[in-house]
């Protein structure tokens, strides 16, 4: 990583290289902020391996090292190895069914001596490299279905592993392949009914079944008048919109209940209602518990994390309350803030220019990412840039959105700053493979 | 292809973007926008401690302490904190049982976590808090805390200085939320008058506590902290030692007596009896002292010397002499033909002690042989009074007098709760009498008797008023407030003006009374009253006094009413005493003042006094009546607390009782109700007015 050994250094591009240590930086201050107690010897905690901020330091050394390996290896090793990789991860996912250790409520993670290790977390880079591989195949012809189908199965089966262990959030993450896909030419009617479908998930919690249908079979009738002259021309168009009707009506009346019921986990669909402000219908209601208990359960359970991380933010105003002043962060009111939380520390301690920043750094970076996916020559190293990207973007939008009440409660760490050594190494490797294909952006890989 | 794909660049740069601004845009919402957010953090997370001063302490004229602080301790639990203690050796050293501990310890858990120290036992007793000190290395979990408490090393004064307790929410409401949950507030006598000087000013320190509400440090640095500031002392004009010995010769009777410096104003004892210890009401038993105290109808925690209501009888002679001197109506010379009975009004009464005629040559002498019938006439003059036309007008002239020397109206001493006594307006006589009335009609308020009530309080300060030859200053106790600030002085400066009440008495006129008054000491009813080389001033009263129990009009031994100042010249402490149903003025009212004059005056007592205290002491004066009144107040109570909760556990000991003898009746002689004498009932009537204001309690 240094000038002075022009071998390495060719190429870089230094401004991901900043943002990163940037990022890593105000990782560190905010965990620090976050677990330092009063009293704390710092110099001597954080040169000691004890405290979560030393830990992080620590971690933050090893993927200094392993940047500098990566920046060391030759970049067509990353396209050649990317599909055993993808086997790698997979094997490793499936090794978490029998290996698993039980950490607070989550059954993906490993224990490997001081170590925890999250296969699901690491698994994305292998996922975004195999798909790049795949995309950039001369034989793949991505306007063709088929191979469309296959990305989408190369993106989502760790995911859909995932779901298995209990890990809804990271599962999630791997739909944001589907920006990648998007980019090499999936058609936009996916957008399109991806968007739809969100609609129509939003509106079956939001607004009562039976409002809904009408509402729905309005649109119907609706769309049929507008159409009819088309219709008469062409009986299919009719089918179509009939067929749309059915189909939407049964996801609302089915399917939406179909999974909250059977698919997702009580609090994840308690958390999912909650974002609406709507009490969970699905919710079994215990005997003799009245509405008032109910509430105020919730009121100490679901909604608390979101409440406290509120009142976090907001109460940090314009300029913040100084770092070790946050009292929301330093009375340690808000559940998991060294982790998924970490923005509370950052919103509180340094208010919203605090927050307007460092949304300004990651928002720098996924631009120059694309940037950098742009002007790659190799499709596998666009591809895999994009994956990076939207990885990242899929971590930062919803972990801050989740913060601040805009999205359902799923754990999943802010990008950099989140404690968390796999998540963090995860990140960093992700984003100097970047580094290093980009070096050899000339070159064309496959 | 290429250029297609470019442009799924941009929209993907603007999915970003859109995404980035909509969380910002929440984030301006939550943090700039919307303004509840810093209060709800500051809410989380600052604790107010309320730091409570050191209340003022009160001094007594020589500057002994009689009202201080000293240091009681809580036990506090932190139920998380307790590991591997021995419990049974707790419960044994706490003299508590292990279910108790157990109930003890959960509910705190419950109330408030159990990681957060609460109450587990408070005000500990001397000797539970030495058990524990010595043995609190044996139970992590369990803490002292010191709290401050009233206490009163001399014993005494318990009505004049009164008590603190925990505010009610009633008064935390009254008060505009000034205090809070959990404050002490004087609610008593000086305590309550004071208030405001004794409390100080609480002090406030933020502190941060974590999520689960212990407390981790300062808050900024300790920047909005505000320091307490003490409470200011008092400097009293009681005489600790005076009041000490005033209360030992009112034990075991009913009745007030109040002693005034009459240069001043300032009140160096006041006693009521039945009388109480004020350490009774601080400390670990407080509850249940008040309770008890509450329920008992010979009413402990009434202030009698200045809410019991006494007929004056013949102690309100010299008063009413006043007022036909300041009229100009007689001159000391001033001589009326009693022949043993008052004719005025033809029907022979009042009859006067002395039968025989000639002792009412003058004003000296009918003072000095309590002439009815010379003081019956001076009222009716003054009613009669052409001057003011009619003898409503000149009733009301009269009244306006008795205003004048504080009978009849407040006086405004500085303790709560002051009762005015009674000098009834003229409406009270058109009323029962049809508008048709005339100075016979009240005749005998000139010889302190008809509807005329007053307090000791007052009738001491009406001795002021002779003894100072025509002015008075309002009675109180403090002399002075420590470091004095103008707010302090305007309450205090009505207690230092002088109240110039008679003006056109000259001094002979004056000496007149006051010899009469003499008179009365050296061969009159007070005779018991003199003390070699004081000349002592007094007048005796004896005053009937009726009740109502079980239905029947009972007559009551009378009221003992003695009133008196001392030296005749340069007096410098007056006396009211009222002894209930103890008999003649001169028996109790009489010893008892002579005794408190010759401590004041002459700091010794003779051995005649030394003998006569050892006697009055001892002397159980309480009416017999007491005991059964007692009994039939409970048992209503608890039948009306069984109708109300259905909880038998008072009834029971009622039920039981009737296979026991009742509780014998006082067999004194019954008389038939009398509607002239109807407003003699007053003793009962105070106790009744007391007691219905209290409220069963649970059971003890």
């Amino acid at each position: 990583m240094t000038q002075r050994n022009p071998a390495i250094s060719k190429g870089i591009d230094w401004s991901l290289v900043w943002i990163y240590i940037l990022l890593v930086t105000i990782g560190l201050i905010a965990i620090f902020a976050a677990t330092y107690k009063e009293g704390d010897p710092i110099l001597q905690s954080f040169l000691k391996f004890r405290t979560d901020y030393s830990k992080q330091l620590y971690f933050f050394f090893g993927g200094g090292v392993l940047a500098l390996l990566i920046l060391l290896t030759d970049s067509k090793f990353f396209s050649a190895t990317a599909n055993l990789g993808y086997a790698i991860g997979i094997f490793a996912l499936l090794l978490v069914f029998p290996l698993h250790s039980n950490i607070k409520g989550t059954n993906s993670i490993i224990k490997l001596g001081a170590f925890n290790f999250q296969p699901a977390e690491f698994c994305k880079i292998f996922v975004a490299l195999a798909l790049a591989k795949f995309l950039s195949r001369p034989e793949t012809d991505f306007s063709k279905s088929r191979s469309q189908l296959i990305a989408a199965g190369i993106a989502l089966l760790p995911g859909v592993i995932s779901i298995l262990q209990s890990e809804t959030g990271l599962a999630l993450v791997y739909f944001s392949f589907f920006i990648v896909m998007y980019r090499e030419g999936l058609p936009s009617v996916f957008l399109l009914i991806g968007f739809a479908l969100a609609a129509l998930m939003v509106g079956t919690i939001v607004i009562s079944p039976n409002t809904f249908a009408l509402i729905l079979t309005g649109l119907a009738v609706f769309m049929i008048y507008i159409f009819r002259r088309q219709i008469k021309r062409q009986r299919g168009l009719l089918l179509k919109i009939v067929l749309i009707w059915i189909l939407c009506v049964g996801i609302q009346r089915f399917a939406v209940p179909y999974v909250f019921k059977n698919i997702l986990q009580r609090h994840q669909v308690e958390r999912i209602y909650d974002l609406f402000g709507i009490d969970n219908p699905y919710a079994e209601k215990k005997e003799g518990e009245t509405a008032a208990d109910a509430k105020k359960k919730k009121e100490s359970g679901s909604q608390y994390n979101v409440r406290q991380s509120k009142i976090a933010i907001g109460s940090g105003r314009l300029f913040g309350k100084g770092i070790l002043s946050a009292t929301q962060t330093r009375g340690g009111f808000v559940p998991e803030q060294r982790t998924d939380f970490i923005f509370d520390t950052v919103a509180e301690g340094f208010g919203f220019a605090g927050c307007v920043v460092l949304l300004g750094l990651y928002l720098l970076l996924l631009f120059r990412i694309v940037t950098v996916a742009e002007r790659q020559r190799s499709t596998f190293s666009r591809c895999y840039a994009y994956g990076v990207a939207s990885v990242l973007f899929f971590h930062i939008a919803i972990n801050v959105a989740m913060t601040v009440g805009l999205a359902p409660v799923i754990g999943i760490p802010l990008p950099f700053v989140s404690y968390g050594g796999t998540s963090l190494l995860t990140f960093t490797i992700m984003l100097f493979i970047l580094i290093r294909l980009d070096a050899d952006r000339q070159m064309v890989l496959r | 292809m290429s250029v297609f794909n470019q442009s799924r660049s941009r929209i993907i740069r603007l999915i970003f973007l859109v995404a980035f601004i909509i969380i910002i845009a929440q984030l301006f919402n939550l943090q700039v926008l919307s303004g509840k957010f810093k209060q709800l953090a500051k809410d989380n997370a600052v604790f107010e401690k309320i730091i409570y001063p050191e209340r003022g302490i009160i001094y007594d004229r020589k500057g002994k302490a009689i009202l201080v602080n000293t240091l009681i301790f809580d036990l506090l639990v932190t139920p998380a904190e307790i590991k591997n203690i021995d419990t049974l050796e707790f419960c044994r050293l706490m003299s508590i049982s292990l279910e108790e501990f157990k109930k003890k310890v959960t509910e705190a858990a419950i109330k408030n976590t159990s990681v957060r120290p609460s109450i587990f036992e408070d005000l500990l007793t001397p000797s539970q808090q030495a058990r524990f000190e010595e043995n609190s290395w044996r139970f992590p979990g369990f803490t002292m805390v010191e709290r401050p408490v009233r206490s009163y090393p001399f014993n005494a004064a318990a009505h004049i200085l009164g008590y603190i307790s925990e505010v009610s929410p009633k008064q935390i409401e009254q008060s505009n939320d000034f205090y809070r949950m959990g404050d002490y507030k004087g609610q008593n006598g000086l305590e309550s008058y004071y208030e405001n000087i004794l409390m100080g000013q609480r002090g406030v320190q933020y502190l941060i506590k974590d999520n689960k509400n212990r407390l981790v440090g300062q808050y900024e640095k300790g920047e909005f902290d505000e320091v307490s500031i003490a409470g200011r002392g008092l400097k009293t004009y009681i005489d600790i030692e005076l009041q000490q010995l005033a209360e030992k010769l009112m034990a075991n009777k009913v009745g007030g007596l109040v002693a005034i410096d009459p240069k001043t104003g300032g009140i160096l004892a006041m006693v009521s009896g039945p009388n109480f210890n004020p350490n009774d009401l601080t400390g670990s038993d407080k509850s249940k002292n008040y309770g008890r105290m509450s329920l008992d109808v010979t009413g402990p925690m009434l202030n009698r010397a200045i809410n019991g209501l006494y007929e004056p009888g013949s102690t309100f002679k010299p008063i009413g002499a006043l007022v036909a001197l300041d009229e100009g109506l007689i001159t000391p010379s001033y001589g009326y033909p009693c022949g043993g009975r008052y004719f005025g009004c033809g029907s022979g009464k009042p009859a006067c002690t002395h039968s025989g005629g000639g002792h009412s040559a003058n004003l000296r002498a009918a003072i000095a042989y309590s002439c009815n019938s010379y003081f019956t006439h001076l009222y009716r003059m003054e009613a009669d009074n052409p001057k003011y036309g009619n003898v409503k007008l000149g009733y009301l002239k009269w009244r306006e007098y008795m205003n004048k020397f504080g009978l009849g109206v407040k006086l405004g001493v500085d303790l709560p709760s002051e009762n005015k006594g009674n000098i009834p307006d003229t409406s009270v006589y058109n009323k029962e009498n049809a508008g048709r009335w005339n100075s016979c009609t009240n005749l005998t308020l000139g010889i302190g008797q008809d509807k005329m009530q007053a307090t000791p309080l007052q009738l001491a300060n009406a001795m002021c008023l002779i003894a100072n030859k025509g002015y008075y200053y309002t009675p109180h106790f403090v002399k002075e407030i420590e470091n004095e600030t103008e707010e302090d002085t305007a309450v205090i400066n009505k207690f230092r003006t002088r109240h110039n009440v008679l003006t056109h008495i000259d001094d002979s006129s004056f000496s007149a009374v006051i010899e009469g008054m003499n008179d009365v000491v050296k061969f009159g009813t007070a005779r018991v009253a003199q003390i070699p080389g004081i000349e002592v001033c007094a007048k005796t009263g004896t005053a009937e006094t009726y009740t109502v129990l079980d239905g029947r009009r009972i007559k009551l031994p009378n009221n003992s009413m003695f009133v008196c100042f001392a030296p005749k010249e340069n007096p410098r402490i007056a006396i009211a005493v009222c002894v209930q149903n103890a008999g003649f003025g001169a028996t109790w009212g009489g010893p008892i003042s002579r005794i408190l004059i010759e401590k004041y005056l002459n700091d010794t007592l003779q051995k005649k006094s030394v003998a006569d205290l050892e006697r009055i002491s001892k002397a159980d004066l309480m009416p017999a009546y007491f005991k059964r009144l007692q009994y039939k107040t409970d048992s209503v109570r608890a039948i009306e607390w069984f109708q109300k909760t259905k909880d038998s556990s008072y009834l029971e000991k009622y039920t039981s009782a009737i296979t026991k003898p009742l509780p014998t009746k006082p067999s004194k002689k019954e008389i038939p109700f009398n509607k002239k004498q109807g407003n003699k009932d007053f003793v009962i009537k105070e106790n009744e007015n007391y007691l219905r204001k209290q409220k069963f309690g649970k059971p003890a």
